[in-house]
């Protein structure tokens, strides 16, 4: 018996002494948690490449909570939130697990990266609790990596596309026009490349330049003088993130006059900008200027709270928390297993836009309208967030809501 | 026609290596003189930004120009006194720890204070616009930089090789207990090595903040790159790191040309093959105290 030398009194005291601290560290939080708090998990990443944009979430998400308190909770017991920073999609399955297992959390709100969003959509399947995707585009989780736990409040990348697509049409800016486009290299970017390409071929427009560029890249001078060498008559741009506000700094920095439309886009990024940077036509799935009666409140409630308008972001978590909060008093339960059902049934929610918004059974994918704004002129804003005007929403009206959801190609396939 | 584009990106790759010579440059000095591996060193860069941006409303670009670099050297005073003096002479390893921990304090504390969105700041309007020579375009920014850089270089040069000042620091490098056994105390001269590398950390950051996102993690972003360019010169080379920049922006400036997806691998590439062939860098002294 070799081990037993190993396996001395001591470790195993240590051990079982260990043991007991972490138990009675967790038990208590999961007794109150049962009885008079409703607790929610917001899981997203704070830092790294995504943080700018995780940071305007986590205003959103708190925001939403104080007011849901304030006008007294839900079933009459306070929401909680237990806010975690998702970091990458390794650390984001693992604080899933543990906000389920450890925090008894009802539900899951959050994610950007769409490789963490597909983690905690893991998690979420197999724990079978609902987990909103408030900033993931890719359309993949809509299609094979679709489950019925996993919701999609923010757009897929086709939808992006279509959104913008359908102003550059009316602009005149596709049909017989030489595109030239850079694109984040790595998953995300491909995702929307591939999308944006086939909307812009199929309109009758070209692609003479289809340039990759690596996440790291801080300088884009090399990419500029070949934009500059193949006279496009359009730039566009299928960047993430902060490259988004690396790129239009030094785009206009080299004076180049190409007019520039992007098919991925964060307010943030161009309020990061500075004046006399931001150009072109970028779609949003929201922005501060949407003019309808309850937009007009968050924004006015934020700007109080934060001191800045909400970004995009905020929105997505806002409305996530409220339409939780709305779907667990129409249940009268918090039930997971009732949550999702519900959501999936068609439930119609205000998303503070001028049409109510719902999750569509076949992808679990939020059905709503989108918008695409112009950057405005610099020597007409009034201050530093007033960066753009609002170009109008699609669809239009009178049109299906549906159109502008991902195509229904059969590549999700719900096991219910 | 396709030499002219090439000798396009050649040139401007020369621009572009100015701007990685800026931020390697004090990297490598207190790299040198210091024997100190500073992965604090993006961190500062930051801070020079961050002030820029904090600063220029008040005092105009010109201001914060000449203000946030003198501020960001006086902070480097302090950190000198308070945490480098004591690593000088100890295990690189401790000092790598070190700058590594300060620059995960300075990121998050100024994710805390400005928040994780990027700041806008732009080119002041006077510094705007392009230069035409004959086919080709440089932003009247870019030759700013370039002409700065050249001036850091040359007011360096100076200092450590031409002036009693750096007599005394590079005696020091080479045998500190003899420098001592002369009567003179290192110690405030190391303060001043350590102030005049993070102070240019700080103008990096001053120059490049109207042309890239100002956000916390830009300092880590830069920070691969310049250790890039300082091992490829050869650790503790004052001209090495100079040939190291300008090879690395036209190797990159190359690259995107032909392959854009590796535009940012080729500088690692390089490295490697410069250590392959010559393990100690292009201009690389043998140091003592590392071999």
């Amino acid at each position: 018996m070799a081990h037993s030398d190993d396996l001395t009194r001591r470790t195993l005291l240590k051990g079982a002494a260990g043991a007991t601290a972490i138990a009675g560290l967790g038990m208590p939080a999961i007794v109150k948690a049962q009885s008079d708090v409703i607790r929610i998990g917001h899981l997203t990443p704070i830092t790294g490449f995504l943080g700018p944009l995780g940071e305007f979430a986590q205003m959103g998400v708190k925001l939403a909570a104080e007011e849901i308190n304030a006008a007294g909770g839900v079933l009459g017991r306070k929401i909680e939130l237990v806010i975690e920073d998702s970091v990458n999609p390794q650390t984001a399955s693992a604080k899933a697990e543990r906000l389920i297992e450890r925090d008894k959390v009802a539900m899951i709100i959050g994610e950007i990266s769409s490789a963490s969003a597909l983690a905690i959509g893991q998690v979420a399947d197999r724990t079978k609790t609902v987990f909103i995707n408030t900033g993931a585009n890719s359309d993949a989780l809509r299609g094979a990596s679709c489950n019925p736990f996993m919701f999609h409040i923010e757009a897929a990348n086709s939808m992006m596309v279509t959104a913008v697509g359908t102003y550059l049409k009316t602009e005149n800016m596709i049909q017989g026009k030489r595109w030239y486009s850079l694109t984040a290299d790595y998953a995300f970017g491909h995702d929307l490349f591939r999308v944006a390409k086939k909307f812009v071929t199929e309109n009758g427009g070209e692609f003479i330049g289809e340039e990759l560029v690596p996440t790291d890249a801080t300088d884009f001078s090399p990419y500029l003088l070949k934009i500059r060498q193949a006279q496009p008559d359009i730039v566009a741009s299928n960047l993430a993130g902060n490259q988004i506000t690396n790129f239009i700094k030094q785009y206009a920095e080299y004076g180049l006059q190409f007019p520039i439309t992007g098919f991925g886009f964060d307010t943030a990024v161009a309020w990061g900008a500075g004046k006399g940077n931001f150009s072109g036509i970028w779609p949003l799935i929201w922005h501060h200027m949407v003019d309808t009666p309850s937009s007009k409140r968050f924004v006015e409630a934020f700007t109080k709270a934060y001191g800045k308008p909400p970004e995009n972001q905020s929105w997505g978590d806002y409305n996530s928390l409220k339409i939780v909060a709305q779907s667990f008093t129409e249940l009268k339960s918090a039930d997971p297993q009732k949550l999702a059902e519900h959501l999936r049934k068609g439930a119609k929610f205000d998303i503070l836009k001028s049409r109510e918004g719902y999750f569509r059974a076949y992808d679990n994918q939020m059905v709503q309208e989108m918008y695409a704004v112009r950057a405005k002129d610099p020597d007409k804003m009034k201050d530093q967030w007033d960066i753009y005007d609002p170009l109008g929403s699609v669809p239009g009206p009178n049109d299906d809501l549906e159109v502008l959801a991902p195509p229904k190609d059969g590549t999700c396939k719900m096991q219910a | 026609m396709a030499f002219v584009f090439l000798l396009e990106q050649v040139l401007n790759g020369l621009l572009v290596g100015a701007y990685y010579l800026l931020i390697a440059l004090g990297l490598s000095l207190i790299f040198s003189l210091g024997g100190i591996v500073n992965l604090s060193h993006g961190a500062f860069y930051a801070i020079g930004a961050y002030l820029a941006v904090t600063l220029a409303p008040r005092i105009g670009f010109a201001g914060a120009f000449i203000a946030s670099p003198v501020l960001v050297a006086l902070l480097g005073v302090v950190i000198e006194r308070l945490l480098f003096r004591r690593f000088y002479r100890s295990d690189p390893i401790l000092s790598l720890l070190l700058t590594f921990g300060l620059a995960m304090i300075i990121e998050q504390s100024l994710r805390m204070i400005f928040g994780a969105a990027p700041l806008p700041f732009s080119i002041p309007s006077a510094l705007r616009g392009q230069v035409f020579l004959g086919h080709f375009i440089y932003p009247r920014y870019r030759l700013i930089i370039f002409g700065v850089a050249l001036a850091a270089v040359i007011a360096t040069w100076f200092l450590v090789y031409r002036t009693a000042f750096g007599r005394v620091v590079r005696a020091g490098v080479q045998n500190p207990d003899m420098v001592g056994a002369l009567g003179i105390s290192l110690q405030p001269y190391m303060t001043a090595v350590v102030a005049l590398g993070i102070g240019l950390a700080g103008l990096a950051g001053v120059l490049l903040a109207p042309i890239s996102g100002v956000h916390p993690a830009m300092g880590a972003e830069i920070l691969t790159a310049a250790f890039v360019v300082v091992v490829i010169g050869g650790l503790g080379s004052f001209w090495g790191v100079i040939m190291a920049a300008a090879l690395v922006g036209v190797v990159r400036g190359l690259t995107i040309y032909f392959f854009p997806p590796a535009g940012e691998a080729s500088m690692y590439l390089l490295m490697a093959l410069v250590l392959l062939l010559r393990p100690r860098g292009l201009l690389g002294e043998r140091i003592q105290r590392f071999e």
